[in-house]
């Protein structure tokens, strides 16, 4: 929204106002229970509320005990050990078929492919407890459930539409033209997806895969039902912290969670660029 | 229809169909005979089947009846990446995430070529299309011009020895197209290449080719060298298609000599040369090419039947007058005069008789 013209009338000034003050509203509503975890995980004392001292801003105040604890406890990391096995695996599981999935559906060829796409994204609309009971059910029938692989398939299944959104997003724009050159200039099928859709489609491949890490890293519904106690991870720690002993370590956690999340968009984003200005298109 | 004996042979079309949703044929029967190191051009309006066939020769559509031969082989199954046949895409197909080098270098690597010798390859390509130093640079930082030399070079570092080119200059303005035209004629007959060149601009098509293909309707209407294709279109669509073009309708009085008589529908009488009529009575279009028409009588040839004419517009281009008459009932009947010094200017309102040679006005299918 560029500045007022001269010419404009009360009411549009009006709006002109009040739509900034709009939108500061929903960032305020959207940022602020982030935010708020932040100093409090600080807190010296065991409680989620601001003391006298936090608020007067002395040192006494604050301290890092709850992160000593989260990375002295071993209950917490092991769960961090979890999530780390369990997230990076399942992005890769979702990647892998998510593009695979993405780049079949997008052949004009290919029968029904609008219903295919609506079953793949399905994860995405069901209610997450529908699915993990459904998932809870399944894989206890054919062993799966309790057990890494289980908990990283059930991941993959809620990281799939992500990816496939994502790739198919990126092959819109994607110039068929270019992978009949290849075939023209003696690339076989399969050299001509390593060498050049896959470079082209990569952004669409990154981001999805992002969407997906971060799907797997906090999620807790499905983990506690195709989990057992071996699988237990981040958020499933959390959550019966929660419950249990209302410690301010959660407090922590959550804080370096916020801080590995923002670094990875970051990170990603970064990248996302570069390898745009590398091929000329310019950053959207 | 092709003139060429099988014995040189290189491309081969015999009896090709190409049907897309299994009842209507976009191209129907196609045959066409290319001897090594010709340059033919596929010229028709969209929709005529030209860019199916060049999609054929290169393997990216399959041919619904028939037989593609290349250098005597049926090429049918054989999939697009072992043709070995160099493309130019329409809208270049650069590789936008490799610099120009390592797209010229791709066809190379595939083939499994050694690191030096792709160098050198890739540096003779770019001197070849003058574009040595642009090696490190990546097709966005092109303009359209340069970019159509890489994909021109690309399509040549292999050294096929087919080379399709599909609409290359249909995206670069007039100047750099007329330029663009000459460097790649001159460069197909140095390297000796067969050129298979798809287009809808009629100029391109008879600047640059040995032979020009004329397709409508999924046929080749005809097939001939570009000065036969222009004084001697053999039906009304090569007419019409093909440059500048007057018409007039009328029927065939009688045909003496290699010499028809046809009487035009406003009872006038002109002397035609007969291309596909045979017998008095039938309807024809009568064709005459604007240049040829004369209306100095000083220069008219005795004896031979004039047609009275009113001039309605007179255009300056430069280098020539085009001058709109009403003749026999036809308001957009077009002469083009040279700009030469004792040239006279023709003034709207003005009545003149108009004549040309019987050979320049050929009597085609009505």
């Amino acid at each position: 929204m560029s500045a007022l013209p001269p010419y404009a009338s009360t009411g549009q000034r009006a709006w002109y106002y009040s739509f900034r003050v709009i939108c500061g509203l929903i960032f305020f509503f959207l940022i602020a229970p982030i935010v708020v975890i932040i100093p409090l995980s600080f807190n010296a004392q065991d409680f989620f509320t601001f003391t006298p001292e936090m608020l007067r801003l002395d040192p006494e105040g604050f301290s890092l005990k709850h992160y000593r604890n989260f990375f002295g406890d071993e209950s917490w990391q092991t769960s961090m050990w979890n999530s780390l096995k369990i997230a990076p695996m399942a992005t890769i599981v979702s990647v892998t078929f998510g593009t695979l999935a993405a780049i079949g559906l997008s052949q004009p060829h290919v029968p029904f492919r609008r219903a295919i796409m609506a079953i793949l994204i399905s994860p995405m609309i069901v209610p997450l407890i529908i699915s993990a009971a459904g998932m809870y059910f399944f894989y206890s029938r054919i062993g799966l459930q309790g057990t890494y692989m289980g908990v990283v398939l059930a991941h993959a299944a809620l990281g799939i539409p992500f990816v496939i959104i994502t790739v198919t997003a990126t092959l819109v724009g994607f110039d068929r033209s270019l992978t009949r050159a290849a075939a023209n200039m003696g690339a076989d099928p399969v050299t001509t997806f390593f060498r050049i859709q896959m470079p082209l489609i990569m952004p669409g491949v990154i981001s999805g895969g992002l969407f997906a890490f971060i799907t797997s890293f906090d999620e807790v519904v499905v983990v506690l039902f195709v989990g057992s106690a071996g699988q237990r991870t981040l958020p499933w720690q959390m959550f019966t912290g929660l419950r249990e002993q209302i410690s301010p370590t959660i407090l922590a956690v959550a804080t370096i969670l916020v801080a590995i999340s923002i670094m990875l968009l970051a990170t990603v984003e970064m990248l996302r660029r570069r390898s745009e200005r590398l091929r000329g298109m310019s950053p959207s | 229809m092709a003139d060429a004996s099988n014995v040189d042979a290189f491309v081969e079309f015999e009896r090709v169909q190409k049907s897309y949703d299994g009842e209507n044929l976009v191209v129907k029967d196609l045959n066409l005979t290319m001897p090594k190191g010709e340059f033919l051009t596929m010229l028709g309006p969209s929709g005529s089947g030209k860019t199916t066939c060049l999609m054929m020769l290169a393997g990216f559509e399959t041919a619904t009846h028939g037989d593609i031969r290349l250098d005597g082989v049926s090429i049918n199954n054989i999939p697009p990446h072992k043709r070995g046949i160099g493309m130019v895409f329409q809208n270049y197909a650069l590789f936008p995430h490799m610099t120009i080098a390592e797209n010229l270098s791709f066809p190379l690597e595939v083939r499994k070529m050694g690191k030096s010798e792709r160098e050198e390859k890739v540096k003779r390509a770019l001197d070849m299309v003058e574009m040595g130093a642009f090696g490190g640079r990546r097709p966005s930082q092109l303009s359209g011009g340069q970019q159509q030399r890489i994909a021109l070079a690309r399509a040549l570092v292999f050294e096929p020895e087919l080379v399709l080119m599909d609409e290359p200059l249909g995206a670069l303005d007039k100047q750099l197209r007329e330029k663009m035209q000459f460097e790649i004629t001159h460069l197909a007959h140095r390297l000796g290449i067969t050129v298979v060149y798809v287009t809808h601009d009629q100029t391109e098509a008879l600047t640059m080719s040995d032979r020009v293909a004329v397709f409508d309707d999924g046929r080749i209407q005809q097939i001939a060298p570009p000065d036969q294709l222009y004084e001697s279109p053999e039906n009304s669509f090569v007419a019409q298609f093909i440059g500048e073009n007057n018409t007039l309708e009328g029927t065939v009085k009688e045909i003496n000599n290699g010499v028809a008589l046809v009487q035009l529908d406003d009872g006038e009488l002109i002397d035609c040369k007969p291309v596909n009529v045979s017998r008095p009575g039938e309807r024809t279009r009568v064709s005459i090419r604007p240049e040829r028409v004369e209306y100095n009588k000083e220069r008219l040839q005795e004896g031979v039947h004039t047609l009275k004419a009113e001039v309605l517009e007179f255009i300056y281009m430069g280098d020539i007058f085009r001058t709109r008459l009403r003749v026999a009932g036809n308001d957009e009947f077009i002469i083009k005069t040279r700009n030469a010094p004792d040239q006279t200017r023709l003034q709207p309102g003005q009545q003149i008789e108009i004549g040309w040679l019987p050979e320049d006005c050929r009597a085609l299918d009505a």
